[in-house]
């Protein structure tokens, strides 16, 4: 561990498995995707996972479908040069990042060959269908395969020929709606199976999810649906002893304003010479007429942005009150491409998630 | 997954929908033109009966539905609108936060031309079990109701909800045909991991009841079936090796106990998708001008064409407006940049306040880097539309730009109606 300085290790430092779910859309992917490049740093290993099997890593980063198999598909971000890194950077060389598509059919096959030398008879269980209905019904079964996979690749201590040992495991989670239920993977089962070797693997796989080497994220973006949704998420998690993370805010709008000039523009206040004059000042081409015309769309275009910020405003207000480490990621205005993924990571960073 | 790679054959009614007039707004500026979708028209059509509207996760169908279903109503039609999971205050301004199941008259509505909205929120738990009770025996569907698989299917299977939704569908439209108290259905369809579950849920769903597995477990009970049996005594014995016994007993009552309803699953599945097919019904297809939620539009666009079910049109959302001035992004910051030095020299200089040139500069340079930021993403999601089009150029497309404010009122709804229709009110025109 390069850093000692307890002010600027980062603030999830002792976290072995990043969680990081949200509402639909928020940026999940984008962000989990981001914390892992932000984590891989001084020659970490970090894995990122997906369970969702729509290839968004590998869309991403730009990178063929990922098979069912652990991958590099990236170099993290590099450290900032220099000996001190005030802003609590980490030193040293960038670190590198692997990727794992997880579906629960394979899962479920691995999962049989590993614990229970099941040749055959897996064979006949595929055979008969019995993998396709485990995986698509048999309530729990699907989320406890998928789950099992990651706590097997996040759990300290994995031995055998080519295994690697990651320092942090980052998953692509499902949305907020479905994280405690997925996690929460023994009270799942518990409807089912009362006792037998899957019931106590999933006791297992609960003590890490419980731990402090847990984190989970929500990503959420400043709109009254998904910030209600961080809500309930952080409650449903709590109430199941889950350990919350922080909240990443999304896709925040740009503050080029300060307060008194976004009052001024929402009340419609400022007058259209003014802006016009300063406007030629600035080099503007046109004459006065048509600088009128451009001060005027600019007034404009500034009164709906006030009215968005307002409700942002309103929102992180909401945010705060959950009194959880916040992080917020600007909305890249020409969309997130691997460039854009650095970019968000440096952010991460910078604000002292990695 | 499969998807077909045919360049055409979607929009099946492309064409019939045409406006000709020339649109003002934001279309005008646009360098590749889609086929106008007059949604306008498709109300007015006495033949749309039914209105479905998809799209990837957040981009707008509940919302979409919602104003359509509106606008339909204020212009004569007697709808109703199934929603899935709105937002909370759009659920109380419409009257529907109760999940009841029951289609509710919805009160502001404008109803001088004649016209009906009712509305409701889908409850997928009890559309299910409403399913099982209609199908099964009392006793049956008490057995079924309170089997842990059924409690596990009927609220967590994958695509459980899609095929609720379409259920739904089936049964108010076969009511409306027995009593008239609509003309035209509006569905909302759930959040799906992938815009594709939604046209695979009903068949999933029964070919999984259909599925090798749970032949194989009612088997047994159902007589000589000596080489499968012997498979299954492997496989039971895996299975309870793995799951414990318990498990196994009670998947076996749970599919003795629920096959008698399976025949009556696929017939539906397969009227519903008979219905989907219909040339009554209408797909609009939503999506925000985002490369994944686009993607997914193509995707949905090509499968509706090779499952030949009707595509009225696209329904891009929350797009932001190409601005009617000239200014570059690339222009705006420079002229920033440049007021930003001005003003500090100034400052520099020690000039008194009064002494400026200038009136506001932060406020100028706030603006133009605000311009700018907006100008790019224009710039993007003009390209990212004219991509799609360039591989679908027969899709018909309206857009709605992003308001400032969410929807969560009836007005917001009527607002978003008159934008999907062409016709913006005052306060949503870009200035001449
Ligand atoms: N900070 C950002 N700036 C600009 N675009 C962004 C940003 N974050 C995410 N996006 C874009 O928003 C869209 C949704 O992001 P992403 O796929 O990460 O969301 P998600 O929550 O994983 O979605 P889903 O629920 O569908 O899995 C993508 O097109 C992505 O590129
Ligand atoms: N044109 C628009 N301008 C501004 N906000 C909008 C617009 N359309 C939709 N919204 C807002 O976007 C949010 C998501 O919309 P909506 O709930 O309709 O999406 P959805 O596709 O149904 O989402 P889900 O997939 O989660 O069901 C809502 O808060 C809604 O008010
Ligand atoms: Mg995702
Ligand atoms: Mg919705």
């Amino acid at each position: 561990m390069p850093e000692t300085a307890a002010a600027s290790s980062p603030d999830w430092a002792g976290v072995q498995l990043h969680v990081v779910t949200g509402k639909g859309g928020t940026g999940k992917s984008t962000v989990a995707a981001a914390l892992a490049l932000a984590l891989a740093s001084s020659g970490k290993n970090v894995l990122l996972c997906e369970v969702e099997g729509r290839q968004g890593i590998a869309r991403m980063f730009d990178v063929d479908p990922l098979p069912y198999e652990e991958r590099q598909i990236a170099k993290g971000l590099p450290a900032t040069p220099g000996a001190a890194a005030p802003d609590g950077s980490p030193r040293g060389p960038a670190g590198t990042v692997f990727a794992l598509h997880i579906d629960a059919e394979s899962a479920l096959l691995d999962y049989l060959a590993m614990y229970y030398k099941l040749g055959r008879a897996g064979r006949a269980l595929d055979r008969f269908g019995v993998i396709e209905f485990a995986t698509t019904i048999a309530p729990g079964v699907r989320d406890v395969l998928l789950t099992g996979k990651v706590f097997e690749a996040a759990k300290a201590g994995r031995r055998g020929k080519g295994v690697r040992q990651y320092d942090a495991v980052v998953l692509d989670a499902p949305p907020t709606g479905r994280i405690t239920q997925f996690l929460n993977v023994s009270d799942e089962l518990a409807g089912l199976a009362k006792v037998g070797p899957i019931k106590s693997q999933s006791d297992t796989m609960m003590t890490l999810f419980r731990s402090e080497r847990t984190a989970v994220h929500l990503v959420t973006v400043l709109e009254e649906m998904p910030v209600q949704e961080t809500a309930d998420g952080i409650a449903e998690l709590r109430a199941t002893r889950l350990p919350v993370g922080g909240v990443v805010v999304n896709l925040a709008r740009p503050h080029e304003l300060d307060a008194d000039d976004l009052a001024e523009v929402a009340d419609g206040a400022t007058e259209v010479e003014g802006l016009a004059s300063d406007l030629a000042a600035a080099g503007l081409d046109g004459s006065p007429d048509e600088l009128v015309d451009v001060a005027d769309h600019l007034l404009r275009q500034g009164r709906d942005h006030a009215e968005r910020l307002a409700l942002e405003t309103t929102q992180r207000a909401l945010v705060d009150e959950f009194e959880v480490p916040t992080y917020e990621l600007p909305r890249l205005a020409g969309g997130v491409d691997l460039g854009g993924l650095y970019e968000l990571a440096a952010q991460l960073r910078r604000q002292g998630m990695a | 997954m499969t998807s077909s790679t045919s360049p055409s054959g979607a929009g099946a009614r492309a064409g019939t929908h045409r406006r000709s007039s020339h649109r003002v707004g934001p279309l005008a500026s646009d360098a590749v033109t889609a086929p106008v979708l007059d949604v306008d028209a498709l109300l007015a059509d006495p033949g749309t009966g039914i209105i479905v509207c998809c799209g990837s996760g957040g981009v707008g169908k509940t919302t979409t539905a919602a104003a359509i279903a509106m606008r339909a109503a204020e212009r004569g039609r007697k709808v109703v609108v199934l929603t899935i999971d709105p937002a909370r205050r759009l659920a109380q301004s419409m009257g529907i936060e109760e999940l009841d199941n029951t289609p509710r008259p919805v009160v502001g509505i404008d109803t001088s031309t004649g016209g009906r909205l009712d509305a409701m929120m889908l409850d997928m738990k009890s559309t299910f079990d409403e399913v099982v009770e209609t199908q099964a025996s009392p006793e049956k569907a008490r057995a079924i109701l309170e089997n842990p698989f059924y409690i596990a299917l009927s609220s967590s299977f994958a695509g459980t909800q899609e095929y609720m939704a379409m259920e739904k569908l089936g049964q108010i439209h076969r009511q409306a045909q027995v009593d008239g108290t609509y003309d035209l259905i509006v569905v909302d369809t759930p959040p799906s991991r992938s815009a594709l579950d939604f046209l695979d849920a009903p068949e999933r769903l029964s070919s999984f009841l259909d599925g090798r597995f749970i032949r194989l477990l009612l088997a047994p009970a159902k007589g000589p079936a000596r080489v499968m049996s012997m498979g299954f005594g492997l496989i039971t014995g895996a299975l309870t090796k793995v799951l414990g016994a318990q498990v196994l007993t009670d998947l076996q009552t749970f599919v003795a106990a629920f096959d008698t309803v399976f025949g009556g699953f696929r017939q539906r599945a397969q009227q519903t998708y008979a219905l989907l097919q219909d040339e009554q019904t209408s797909f609009l297809v939503v999506a925000a001008p985002e490369r994944d939620a686009l993607r997914e539009a193509a995707y949905f666009v090509e499968r509706l064409a090779d499952d030949r079910m009707p595509l009225a049109g696209l329904i891009v959302n929350r797009a932001h407006p190409t601005p009617p001035i000239g200014l570059s992004a690339e222009e705006a910051v420079a002229a920033a940049q440049r007021l930003e030095r001005r003003a500090e020299s100034e400052r520099s200089d020690g000039s008194a306040e009064g002494a400026s040139t200038l009136d506001d500069p932060a406020l100028a340079e706030g603006l133009l880097r605000l311009h700018a930021d907006h100008v790019r993403i224009t710039e993007r999601e003009t390209s990212l539309r004219a991509r799609f089009t360039a591989a679908h150029p027969e899709v018909a497309t309206t857009v709605v730009p992003a308001l400032a404010s969410d929807v969560h009122d009836l007005d917001g709804l009527r607002r978003v109606g008159a934008l999907l229709a062409g016709q913006p009110a005052e306060r949503d025109l870009p200035e001449a």
